[in-house]
């Protein structure tokens, strides 16, 4: 259909002009509410011929502006890009039409603000994900941060202004202080910063330098929400779920572990890594942050908090596929991109359905309602398997992986940490389902039927049965990514 | 020692004058005051001047006809001209704009009008009101 | 052979022409007393200034150094004009600002100063710009100085002219002529030193024979008195006390106006002085600029910061803000690298937009509003004045230094500027401080935005007088944001210019 080039600059243009647009049919309502989905589709078609032609081994790339002498704006897709991209635009499309329904549903004001600033979030996402160098990356992980800060502080209550500005002096604080003199330096290290298959900084940066680097991307990079830079993200679950949703799944939370991803894959190298050790201290890091926030969940009764420590805990996993920085691990992380946005979108949902139908955010109050909304909690059943690693859900594949990169790079006590962390998840994601059937109700709410909240979970929930069986597209990306 | 400092008198009467004037400045609370010291520095620096461009056994720099007179260099004379010019239109505004603070603040102490400054400040704290009109 | 006879004596006169236009029609303006006359006649003294400096930028781009001699006399006896790489850009960045702060000023000052003075106004305007051009183009050293009380002088009426809207204009601007008559005074008894011992007042003339003594206690004292001089001019910690009031006080127009080029002209001086006049003794300039510049600057960047986020008053903070931003500049000079003078080049034209910009922007809602702009007046202003607001966010996230925005050009050349020179904890300083700034910004940011315009309060009138200049140098700010190629390489010959051997 389009040439790769021109799947490229939809896929990165359809976001910003559904952007532009919205606020002209903010008079429209159902134009208005149309638009977010109808971009999903036109940018998942897109991003969907860019990882076919990725999958072929083509580079589709696309050059924008030059800032000056070597720095430039320009667009080439890798691997892992091409996965990101399709997780964001695919899941952009149900998030779209699940936030019609939940803004609807919850009654919400500024929707029109509310669906311009998620659609330029969802192209800040698209340009990370097929940014052609750091400094692209860099630029549009400070723009998704800024777009989404009115998302975040959306309900413009006292909470959400200081969830926002927490939210800010977190993520806009360590980008300043941390990620950006960690770009600097690999520019003035390198001369450049354009990414490459092994990694550019193998024969230029001082191995006993490495750690240091490594640091400053792990802790510059909020958004991968790596302890202790993580409180941003419980508290920005004063936000409504739409945005929960698009933050925990799609966009920024994915947006910084990418980032890491791509850092350890396509700047230092993984061999560079492996071979000079640099990475031992994170490996130590990640498992800390897996297993205590895992902890911390369990202590949790509001859902979307628990949903949050939960996925402070699955990030870190994909860091630790990354600090692993062995060929397979590194590929598990990458699968988990995909696996644990399907499953986390999907507990996300329901959460969110659970409050506009029910008006209920507590787990205690659970107990019982399974039988008034049985749709909703067998999404949330399937999404906890492919979040707890169990087939066949799709995130038993990155699990699995991530446990063969651990045992072949020595590192058995990782195993434990993931078997551990796999019993957690097992309890505090199934501990909302167990209640809500098997315990008489606590307290007698009136349903109120709202169809667009149920389907797209329900559809989450399939996509994440369907990843187990038809994971061979994400599984060649992953591989090329390693592949010399 | 002594006959060392006495050969260069000129610089420190300049020197003298120059730190006359700086602690008026900083240290008189009345604006005409400061005005003054403000006044007697530049004043300082155009003896500086001067006193530099005095050549010993020169004359005055205007020429005459005899071809063998020394003449003390006219340059800092045309630069001071220039300086005086300056330091009059200085004192010139400086004046005029304590005239103006007196018809406003009802006084030309520094503290007074500090006092009042603090009143009014205090005073639109009070009525301020959000997005409000003049 | 007349026409090129005819042009080339044109642009051999361009020098002069950037600095004479202006001065030349303030006495014409000061008699015209229509305002709108008053206003196009400089518009077109300070439009003609731009062009000037652009065809100098262009001439400078191929040859290198342009220079006039006053008067045909042959320096060093006459004064010259002298034009290289680092002045026609800093020429070009402050023509170019003026232009825009001039062409935004008519409706902006109509609303804050009172009919009458406004040709008064406009003559001061024109002689403060006019005095500012030639405080750069210069290539005399007393010049300087004539030029600097030019400046100075007519900065502070037009500072005073702030008094019919609040009566502190009077004391900031009486304050400013003080304070600055005493810097402006040092400077001339640093000159005096040098020319005692040289016996010259021209730059190039007294780079070469600064260089030939080497030494001496008049030498370093002239040094001192002219740097502390310069200093007090450029705002420079802890000197800058002026400045805040100064510019807090003024009408929004004359705020924007001095902002972007009146402490970059200063700025630009005192690095003629450290890298061309003193070169020949760089065990001075060395000791000056580690012992006192750099942490001088250090310390005004985080100064102006706190202050600026405990201030409420918008136009202080936005003073305040500036104080930081000249030390990220003076900074750039001290490290004297050629990276580092580069990045400071950048970041003068770059700021010269930001708080150009958002002064302009403030101008705009203070004629909205009819009151002072603070952290009370703008509750919800983004709803009564969107198109102002909108462009005042994006000058202050280029403030900020959101990538895409010129304030980020600024921080990345500076940055990696400061970590080529080793210096770790410098650059932890400024990136903290760079966070620090977040947060005054985000305090405005949240209360236009975030919170309601209480009720009952009118829709309020935006001036396209006022706003499309304003959003001219809005879009400048995204524009040197995304494409910054033309503005670092003219930087990088600047630098060149100025740390490679003199005038």
């Amino acid at each position: 259909m389009m040439t790769p080039q021109t799947a490229l600059l939809v896929g990165i243009l359809a976001p910003l002009a559904v952007a532009c647009l919205t606020p002209f049919l903010a008079n429209r309502p159902v134009w208005r509410d149309a638009a977010g989905p109808i971009g999903g589709v036109v940018t998942f078609i897109a991003a969907l011929q860019v990882a076919l032609a990725v999958q072929a081994g083509e580079t589709p790339r696309l050059f924008v502006a030059q800032i000056a002498n070597e720095l430039a704006i320009d667009f080439a897709v890798t691997p892992l890009g091409a996965i990101f991209g399709l997780v964001a635009s695919g899941l952009w499309i149900f998030a779209g039409l699940y936030s019609v329904g939940y803004m609807r549903g919850a009654k919400e004001k500024h929707q029109t603000r509310f669906a311009a600033f998620y659609a330029v979030a969802v192209h800040a996402a698209m340009a990370i994900a097929w940014s052609g160098n750091l400094l692209v990356l860099f630029v549009f992980y400070e723009i998704l941060t800024f777009s989404t800060y009115p998302l975040v502080t959306h309900k413009e209550s006292q909470a959400a202004r200081d969830a926002g500005r927490l939210y800010m002096s977190i993520l806009v604080g360590t980008s300043i202080v941390l990620l950006l003199p960690a770009v600097i330096w690999v520019w003035m290290v390198t001369g450049n910063l354009e990414f490459r298959s092994g990694g550019i900084l193998a024969d230029v940066l001082d191995p006993k330098m490495a750690p240091l680097l490594l640091a400053l991307f792990a802790f510059g990079v909020g958004k991968a929400a790596l302890m202790p830079i993580h409180r941003w993200l419980p508290a920005a679950m004063v936000a409504p779920t739409p945005v929960s949703a698009l933050l925990h799944a799609v966009a920024v939370v994915k947006a910084g572990v990418f980032t890491i991803l791509t850092v350890v894959v396509y700047v230092f190298g993984i061999d560079f890594l492996s071979a000079s050790g640099a990475t031992t201290w994170l490996v130590w890091l990640a498992s800390f942050t897996i297993l205590s926030s895992s902890f911390v969940a369990i202590t949790k009764d509001d859902i979307k908090a628990r949903l949050a420590y939960s996925t402070i805990s699955q990030l870190s996993y994909i860091v630790l596929g990354a600090a692993i920085a062995s060929s397979v691990a590194v590929q598990g992380a990458a699968l988990h991109i995909v696996m644990h946005a399907a499953g986390k979108i999907t507990l996300f949902f329901c959460a969110g359905a659970i409050y506009v139908q029910a008006h209920l955010t507590k787990i205690s109050e659970l107990d019982g309602q399974g039988r008034e909304m049985p749709w909703i909690f067998a999404a949330f059943f399937i999404g906890a398997l492919s979040i707890i690693g169990i087939p066949p859900a799709g995130g038993s594949w990155s699990k699995f992986m991530l446990m063969v990169g651990a045992v072949d790079s020595q590192l058995y006590f990782v195993l434990a940490v993931l078997g551990l962390s796999s019993l957690l998840n097992i309890y505090y994601l199934l501990e909302p389902l167990s209640r809500g059937f098997f315990r008489p109700k606590v307290k007698d709410v009136t349903i109120e039927s709202h169809p667009l909240v149920v389907i797209p979970p329900v559809i989450t929930a399939l996509l994440s049965l369907a990843l187990f069986f038809y994971v061979d597209l994400f599984a060649d990306l992953a591989s090329l990514m390693v592949a010399p | 020692m002594l006959m060392q400092l006495a050969a260069i008198w000129n610089y420190l009467i300049v020197i003298l004058l120059m730190m006359i004037g700086l602690f008026l400045v900083i240290s008189r609370a009345n604006l005409v005051k400061k005005l003054v010291g403000l006044s007697i520095f530049q004043t300082s620096v155009f003896l500086f001047y001067i006193t530099l461009g005095r050549v010993s056994g020169g004359t005055a720099p205007i020429l005459t006809d005899a071809p063998d007179t020394l003449y003390s260099n006219p340059l800092p004379h045309v630069l001071i001209l220039t300086a005086i010019v300056v330091g009059v239109a200085t004192t010139a505004l400086g004046l005029a704009l304590i005239l103006r603070i007196k018809e406003s603040f009802g006084s030309i102490e520094e503290d007074e009008i500090l006092a009042v400054k603090n009143e009014s400040a205090a005073a639109d704290l009070l009525q301020a009101k959000p997005g409000a009109e003049a | 052979m007349n026409d090129g006879g005819l042009i080339a004596t044109f642009l051999q006169n361009l020098p002069v022409l950037v600095v004479v236009v202006p001065l030349l029609l303030a006495p014409i303006v000061a008699i015209i007393t229509a305002p709108r006359m008053a206003w196009a006649v400089s518009v077109a003294g300070v439009g003609s200034a731009f062009l000037a400096a652009i065809l100098l930028q262009s001439i400078t781009e191929s040859i290198g150094r342009v220079t006039y001699h006053l008067g045909n006399w042959e320096p060093p006896w006459g004064i010259e004009f002298v034009v290289d790489s680092a002045t026609s850009l800093t020429l070009v960045i402050m023509t170019g600002l003026a232009f825009l702060a001039t062409l935004h000023a008519r409706a902006s000052l109509m609303a804050e100063i009172k009919h009458t003075d406004l040709g008064k106004c406009y003559a001061a305007w024109l002689l403060a710009s006019g005095g500012l051009f030639g405080l750069v183009a210069t290539g005399d050293a007393f010049n300087l100085f004539v030029f600097l009380e030019i400046s100075a002088l007519s900065s502070v009426i037009l500072i005073s002219m702030g008094a019919g809207a609040d009566r502190r204009a009077l004391s900031a601007g009486f304050n400013y002529l003080v304070i600055g008559a005493v810097g402006a005074t040092f400077y001339v008894i640093g000159v005096g030193f040098v020319y005692a011992i040289t016996g010259t007042l021209n730059i190039a003339d007294l780079a070469t024979r600064i260089a030939d003594i080497g030494g001496g206690a008049a030498l370093y004292a002239g040094f001192g008195f002219m740097i502390a001089g310069i200093m007090v001019k450029a705002a420079v910690f802890p000197v800058h006390i002026w400045l805040p009031a100064a510019y807090g006080y003024a009408p929004s127009a004359v705020s924007s106006l001095l902002a972007a080029i009146a402490t970059k002209a200063a700025l630009y001086v005192l690095a003629r002085l450290l890298f061309t006049l003193f070169a020949g003794v760089p065990d001075i300039t060395e000791l000056a600029v580690t012992y006192v510049i750099v942490p001088l600057s250090l310390a005004g960047i985080f100064v102006g910061t706190v202050m600026a986020i405990y201030e409420k008053d918008i136009k202080l903070l936005l003073a305040h803000s500036s104080v930081a931003q000249i030390g990220y500049i003076a900074l750039g000079f001290g490290l004297a690298s050629s990276a580092s003078v580069a990045a400071s080049f950048v970041h003068i034209g770059n700021h010269a937009l930001i708080k150009g910009g958002l002064f302009m922007a403030v101008g705009g809602f203070v004629a909205g509003l009819g009151s002072r702009a603070n952290l009370t007046s703008f509750v919800g202003i983004s709803r009564r004045m969107p198109i102002t607001a909108t462009a005042f966010t994006v000058c202050g996230l280029s403030l900020a230094g959101l990538p895409l925005t010129a304030g980020f050009i600024s921080k990345l050349y500076l940055v990696r500027a400061i970590l080529a020179e080793d210096a770790i904890v410098i650059t932890a300083l400024v990136l903290l401080s760079s966070a620090l700034s977040l947060i005054y910004l985000w305090k405005i940011i949240e209360v236009m935005w975030m919170q309601p315009a209480p009720a009952k309060s009118p829709i309020l009138v935006e001036n396209p007088a006022i706003y499309v200049p304003l959003w001219i140098v809005a879009l400048a700010n995204i524009w040197f944001g995304v494409d910054a190629s033309w503005l670092v390489a003219a930087s990088r010959a600047a630098a060149a210019a100025l740390l490679g051997g003199g005038l």
